[in-house]
């Protein structure tokens, strides 16, 4: 009698084994079209509701617990505003002349500008869950899918600055993964004298510390820079994201740092931990190309 | 066993499972303490696993994974087979050693939450994820098994509150059992009448 529960355990334990093994080796050889993805983007499709009325439902316990550490956020952010407020107000004016100077030479030129974030169409879409660990896998699900237009590829924007893109999409649903995912790089160009360009990668272990690599050894950038998307085209390949979306501003930018890795700290304009709602960049001209490559990794990676 | 008790214990894991699993994406892992989300889900199978047995342990562990990783868009079966380690190995403890000691639930969080957060970042290392061990990295394992731990005994608490009654070897069910089957009650017993 106790050998057969032990033969039964034993086996129960190893048929779940396999089959977990089975899972994982079939998901991550399969492409992002095939069954067991299909599967998911369905059962994903039937819980988006439930998910969304508990994340609604749910609303008042996140704020309760999120109300402590805002708090004391809030000051040391009010106080760093202050200074920057102050700051900008000298700067808006010198801005402000460059910027009609700038039009009347783009006129002069004919310049083509429609590859800004004017050609794109901004769904606003609320933040409906989150996985637990955000150290190795940085994504957001949101409340709108294929049927409100969302292809894979959309940037997402929230306060003004870069959040992430889409990588997975469901009927009314979809997955952005966030510029703080292990996986994100972002082609970038530090608003300096030079405007060099680099490449925005999470920091290991503390995805807000963003680094900016690849930059050149002797580039002179100082704390507060801004960073916004580079938006390379090349004729082979095209940037996920749209010219100069703001994405935060330069924290440490040390000369010796600079020389040997090639790399400065950047901290996120947007709040990346406390996001209710995000904006997906739909359509666009940009986006079609941008889209369609991000689709064709997506394909060939096996998923999002 | 009657009928409708033989599916009370299933029923009612299914139930928990798919409560925690919602409320730790939709609001949990919304949270930040120091820098990390708390995860609920380790905590909860190992429970079950503590409660429960080795069996429905490891079942709970793999359903419970298995739903995380499809809900969250996952490569499926990564969570899955660390789960079903947690639930195994709490109900083996529990099976093999009857740990009666009233903390023994937050060492046993502890370790579940250890296990599951170093065997997720390993996992995903072994899939292709590029990103070097730091320091940060150690601080943020050892602050989310702290949390863990923290919420281990409360946790513990509220599934033996779900699965109370239902589980095979649960002493109110074996009085009840007694009682139903013939079986003298306390107050019956004739050294009690003396």
């Amino acid at each position: 009698m106790y050998d057969k529960q032990v033969r039964r355990r034993r086996a129960v334990l190893a048929l779940l084994v396999v089959v977990s093994l089975i899972l994982l080796t079939a998901y991550f050889g399969e492409s992002a079209g095939s069954p067991l993805h299909s599967v998911q983007r369905g059962v994903v499709a039937v819980l988006s509701p439930v998910q969304e009325g508990a994340s609604r439902a749910l609303k008042p316990v996140r704020d309760l617990f999120g109300w402590f550490g805002d708090t004391a956020r809030a000051k040391k952010e009010r106080d760093q505003l202050k200074a920057q407020r102050d700051r900008l107000l000298h700067e808006v004016a010198g801005y402000q002349v460059a910027v009609q100077e700038n039009e009347e030479l783009r006129r002069v030129l004919a310049l083509d500008d429609s590859n800004g974030l004017d050609a794109y169409d901004k769904r606003t879409v609320r933040v409906i869950g989150r996985p637990p660990n955000n150290l190795l896998l940085d994504r957001l699900q949101v409340d709108a899918g294929s049927s409100a237009g969302v292809r894979v590829g959309d940037p997402a924007i929230a306060d003004g600055g870069l959040v992430g893109h889409v990588t997975f999409v469901a009927p009314d649903t979809s997955f952005v993964t966030l510029i703080t995912d292990p996986s994100s790089s972002v082609s970038v160009k530090v608003l300096n004298a030079l405007g060099d360009t680099g490449l925005l990668k999470p920091s290991v272990g503390d995805p807000l510390d963003l680094l900016v690599q690849l930059l050149p050894r002797h580039a002179h950038i100082a704390p507060e820079d801004v960073v916004v998307t580079g938006g390379f085209r090349s004729s082979r390949l095209e940037s996920l994201y749209p010219p100069n979306i703001p994405i935060g501003r330069v924290t440490r930018a040390d000369p010796e740092e600079l020389a040997s890795d090639q790399q400065v700290h950047v901290a996120p304009i947007a709040d990346l931990r406390h996001l209710d709602f995000v904006q997906i960049l739909v359509g666009g001209d940009g986006g079609a190309g941008a889209g369609s490559v991000a689709r064709a990794q997506a394909g060939v990676a096996g998923g999002p | 066993m009657i009928g409708s008790e033989r599916y009370q214990l299933p029923l009612r894991l299914a139930a928990l499972g798919f409560l925690t699993v919602v409320i730790q994406i939709a609001a949990v892992s919304q949270v930040t303490v120091f820098g990390v989300s708390v995860d609920l889900s380790p905590l909860v199978v190992a429970s079950v696993g503590l409660l429960a047995g080795s069996l429905p342990g490891a079942v709970f562990g793999f359903a419970v994974g298995l739903f995380v990783d499809v809900a969250l868009v996952q490569t499926l079966g990564v969570t899955s087979l660390l789960f079903i380690a947690i639930g195994y190995w709490a109900g083996r403890l529990r099976e093999l050693r009857d740990p009666a000691h009233g903390l023994t639930p937050l060492a046993v969080g502890a370790a579940a939450t250890a296990f599951a957060t170093v065997g997720f970042a390993l996992m995903q290392f072994m899939l292709g994820v590029r990103a070097p061990v730091s320091w940060l990295l150690l601080r943020q394992v050892v602050v989310t098994i702290l949390i863990g731990s923290l919420l281990a005994l409360p946790i513990y608490a509220l599934v033996r509150r779900v699965v109370q009654g239902s589980l095979p070897d649960d002493p109110r069910r074996r009085r009840r059992r007694a009682y139903t089957t013939g079986g003298l009650s306390p107050l019956q017993r004739p050294s009690a009448g003396r």
